[in-house]
């Protein structure tokens, strides 16, 4: 695999790279490109604009999705909004400075040419997304509006209302539509990729299953794409759907594609807390309320009070006391972390001391009721509607919940993995947003993989890799089908006494003790032990029930969840080697006087790209080493 | 608190179904009403009995997989939520509650509470788009859009495709689901091209897909957990015929695009 680890950045000045790379790959001739079949898994904002776009270019596509129709991805959740540089507002923003927030945010362990690309790009989302229709928010004279977002200086936020991911997918969903209608893209909704085949060391195809029937089946092609979104759900909790999953992007690490940075994961610090064990998820409240909001828990310990009456001398503004500068809007990562610190410390409210305020009363009283309400009117109606307090009144309470998964499969500039012919985009590949993602960077992200980067790459190694024909039948087809049955049958066989969703529930609550928003080597060594003998009794004491050839949801999330128990292992042992903080990785032993993540470059600037060597085996570590022609690491500080 | 539920169990779309009275205690008024299917159904698995299939990914009320009639209304009693959003507080205790999958001909039940909408793709695939090859467009403030109209394409585009108002009208018409798409796009100046070719075409669809005609109840409007007005289908209507009148299908040559 040594030698699959070249990320292949090109050379020539970081303003230049990505305009003569385009210039200077391969093309396949417009009368080859139907000769080339193409699959895309997953149809999120990174998929559905992939398969949109390489229908358009004239290849055949063939698309898949568990959802049961392609509009319903997770993508459709994001809220807040979508960044570009457009300098609209005038107020300085450029593509060198979108590029150095988003690799300082990142706390500069992402790669400095894909960062700077995804810059350069993200001002073209912007216009073919209002040529499809998406419904911005504009000012009264008809131009574009934005708004401002966590950790920055400018105002380069495009949104719509508070619904811009659904927007923005329906927009894709509505191109992907197009090509379905015209017979260009083969849409296969409420399927399951179960297993990628490789043969002859490229991956030729995927093995899925029918999620209504129960029927396996495979599907063959010259390259592959997985659009698989993030892996969030480890946790049980998280801002995720309940879908969501490792499955496809772990099964493809099985079968040879390094998963890069596993155990970056992202807590963000403004969500509903849980109310109790019937909890199936959280629901994130948009990052945007902090510029209003302020947080604050009481001073003293086991302050039994309802907020409103405790006094003002007696409220811990800890964001505003540690920060002066940024105070209630520092990153995600140090928001989170810092919640969790007066939490621990006993000073937290709500059920079971899991929660901070984050209160609008002095926002009310400058600004007056309406503006609050136009500003952040449905967000209050939601929270209303989950909690059944009203945040006009009261103070709402938050708590970080984990959302967003900055590891992934690791990918070369071209978005190719250690697979040839296997391509990762989205939020399933290892990002341009390092060891912490900067808010309204994600839907840039999918969108430039899916529109601008992949219908290009790939067709650079379409038209030089020499592929035998192979249709389903071939042996390796066989083989692996053969290998998801028996999988299957195992699950279905265990005839245990405890659901996949009990095992779930355990799994993510270790997971988020030892390996969530900090982390320390004895938790960590004890995770990777717990996980193993959960993972045993998984398989020996679960219980699926119904059978596989009929619509099971039992057995879609059994199945998800053993992966999950494999996966964590990895993401154990990630945390553990990495013996530096950065960005949302926040080791313990290693924090400043202040309790900042601390950095350490010299060690650990690289990226951790980790070789698959069977269940429970420890896994070999690959480095990518980050160098920064343009920008010098710093320590980051919001002080 | 304690309920008693009445769920429609289906093996599948051939087999005929019927309602199973399920008792449960310990019910939070926390819970979320999947939350309360998620109870039972750990309950029946624990039973070794199969647990009751319902379609659901974001639990936030926005992706539209979840849909079920909740005492007779879509999504259940509370306006503008979905059932995921829907929360027990708004329950009284031993409330007793009849759950059944959407019920329209171009609906097909799947499987218990799940339904095939497969229909909505369709519909969208026929016409429900602004073609804009990636790599085409124009710079984005290049159109100025007049405020008014970007907020009222938003109100029409906020739809999440669940199916409510199919599952809410007499007819099971899908003219909310159309008009809402229409609307959204023909009231943007990128949508312009295309607005005569998309109407004439989704409607077309809709009609083949098995969907009823529209007869102004209005139930739609009511049942639509993200208060899609029923004034666009007004709007649908008069496109529709301008659009028959100036532009007979049949005059349509290929899709440029082609080939
Ligand atoms: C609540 C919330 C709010 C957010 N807000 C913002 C925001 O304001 N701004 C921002 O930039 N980012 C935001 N994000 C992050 C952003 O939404 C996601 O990172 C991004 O949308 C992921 O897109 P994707 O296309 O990679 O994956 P997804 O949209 O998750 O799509 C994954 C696709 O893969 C399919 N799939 C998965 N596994 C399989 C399998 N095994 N077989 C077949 N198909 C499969 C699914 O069906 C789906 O179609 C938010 C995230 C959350 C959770
Ligand atoms: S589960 Fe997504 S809308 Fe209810």
């Amino acid at each position: 695999m040594t030698s699959a680890l070249n990320a292949r950045v090109p050379a020539g000045s970081l303003e230049t790279k990505w305009t003569r790379h385009r210039s200077e790959i391969r093309l396949v001739a417009p009368a080859n490109k139907p000769k080339h079949h193409i699959l895309v898994v997953g149809s999120g904002l990174a998929g559905a604009s992939a398969a949109a776009s390489l229908a358009e270019l004239g290849y055949g596509v063939s698309c898949f999705c568990f959802q049961d129709s392609p509009r319903r991805a997770h993508s459709i959740a994001a809220q807040g909004g979508i960044n570009a540089a457009k300098n609209y507002q005038n107020d300085g923003d450029s593509i060198f400075r979108l590029f150095y927030d988003t690799l300082k945010g990142g706390d500069f362990r992402a790669r400095e040419a894909n960062v700077y690309r995804l810059a350069e790009l993200s001002v073209n989302i912007i216009d073919q997304c209002v040529a499809q229709g998406v419904p911005f928010a504009r000012e009264y004279g008809g131009l574009l509006a934005n708004r401002s977002f966590g950790g920055v200086q400018v105002s380069r936020t495009f949104y719509a209302r508070g619904q811009t991911g659904q927007q923005l997918l329906l927009g894709a969903y509505q191109a992907l539509s197009r090509q379905i209608g015209r017979g260009k893209v083969r849409m296969y909704s409420r399927h399951e990729m179960l297993d990628l085949v490789v043969l002859d060391g490229a991956a030729r195809g995927i093995v899925v299953r029918d999620l209504v029937s129960g029927r396996l089946s495979s599907h063959v092609a010259d390259a592959v794409v997985l659009a698989t979104g993030g892996y969030s759900n480890i946790y049980y909790l998280s801002t995720n759907a309940k879908g969501c999953n490792v499955t496809a992007i772990w099964r493809a690490h099985k079968r040879g594609a390094a998963f890069a940075n596993p155990c970056f994961t992202q807590i963000h610090p403004t969500c509903i807390p849980p109310t109790g064990h019937h909890q199936a998820k959280l629901t994130l409240m948009s990052e945007s309320l902090r510029n209003d909001g302020r947080i604050w828990v009481p001073r003293s310990r086991g302050d039994g009070r309802a907020p409103n009456e405790v006094p003002d001398a007696e409220r811990d503004y800890y964001l505003e006391r540690l920060y002066p500068s940024y105070g209630n809007l520092v990153p995600r990562d140090v928001a989170s972390r810092r919640a969790k610190e007066v939490c621990d410390e006993g000073r937290g409210v709500g059920p079971g001391g899991h929660g901070v305020y984050l209160d609008f009363r002095d926002a009310i009283a400058r600004h007056g009721r309406h503006v609050i309400a136009e500003r952040y009117g449905n967000l209050f109606e939601m929270y209303e509607r989950i909690t059944g307090e009203d945040p006009y009144q009261v103070p709402m309470r938050i708590y970080p919940a984990p959302h967003y998964t900055m590891g992934g499969l690791w990918v070369d500039y071209n978005l190719m993995s250690a697979i040839p012919g296997l391509f990762v985009i989205g939020e399933a590949n290892f990002s341009e947003h390092g060891a912490n993602r900067l808010g309204a960077s994600a839907l840039m992200q999918g969108l430039a993989d899916g529109y601008f980067i992949l219908p290009y790459t790939i067709g650079d190694y379409l038209a030089q890799a020499k592929l035998a024909p192979a249709d389903a039948s071939h042996a390796a087809f066989r083989q692996v089908e053969r290998e998801v049955d028996e999988r299957v049958q195992k699950l279905l066989a265990a005839q245990g006494r405890r659901s996949a969703d009990q095992f779930h529930r355990e799994l993510g609550r270790l997971m988020w003790d030892h390996c969530g928003m900090s982390r320390n080597a004895a938790g960590l060594r004890q995770a990777v032990e717990r996980v193993r003998a959960l993972r045993q009794e998984f398989w020996e004491d679960v219980y699926v029930g119904g059978v596989g050839a009929d619509f099971n949801q039992a057995l879609e999330h059994a199945g998800r969840v053993a992966d999950f128990f494999e996966f964590a292992e990895l993401m154990c042992h990630d945390a553990l080697h990495r013996e530096e903080s950065c960005g949302c990785h926040f080791r313990e032993e290693y924090q400043t006087p202040e309790g900042e993540a601390k950095r350490d470059d010299e060690r650990f600037g690289y990226v951790a790209a980790w070789e698959f060597t069977g269940v429970g085996n420890p896994p070999v570590l690959h480095k990518e080493p980050l160098t920064f022609e343009v920008v010098h690491p710093s320590q980051r500080s919001y002080k | 608190m304690d309920l008693t539920l009445h769920v429609w169990r289906q093996a599948g779309a051939a087999t005929a179904g019927r309602f199973v009275r399920y008792e449960l205690g310990d019910v939070s008024p926390d819970m979320s009403f999947l939350e309360v299917l998620d109870l039972l159904n750990q309950q029946l698995i624990g039973r070794r009995e199969e647990p009751v299939a319902f379609d659901h990914d974001c639990r936030e009320g926005i992706c539209g997989a979840c849909g079920m009639v909740i005492n007779g209304r879509p999504h259940g009693p509370r306006a503008a939520t979905t059932a995921c959003q829907l929360h027990m507080r708004h329950f009284p205790e031993g409330a007793e509650i009849w759950v059944e999958p959407w019920r329209a001909r171009a609906f097909p039940v799947v499987k218990d509470l799940v339904v095939d909408r497969s229909a909505f793709d369709r519909i969208i695939q026929a016409g429900g788009f602004i073609t804009a090859r990636a790599g085409s467009a124009p710079e984005a403030n290049a159109i100025p859009v007049p405020k008014g109209d970007a907020d009222r394409a938003m109100d029409a585009a906020a739809c999440i495709g669940c199916g409510a108002c199919v599952a809410a009208c007499p007819n099971a018409s899908a003219m909310l689901f159309v008009a809402a798409k229409v609307s959204h796009l023909g009231l943007l100046p990128q949508g312009q091209p295309e607005r005569a070719q998309r109407v004439l075409r989704m409607v077309e669809v809709m009609e083949a897909e098995g969907f009823g005609a529209c007869s102004n109840h209005g139930e739609c409007m009511a049942a639509c957990p993200k208060e899609i007005s029923i004034d666009f289908i007004a709007r649908l209507n008069r496109d529709y015929l301008t659009s028959v009148f100036r532009h007979q299908p049949s005059e349509e040559g290929p899709d440029p695009a082609e080939g």
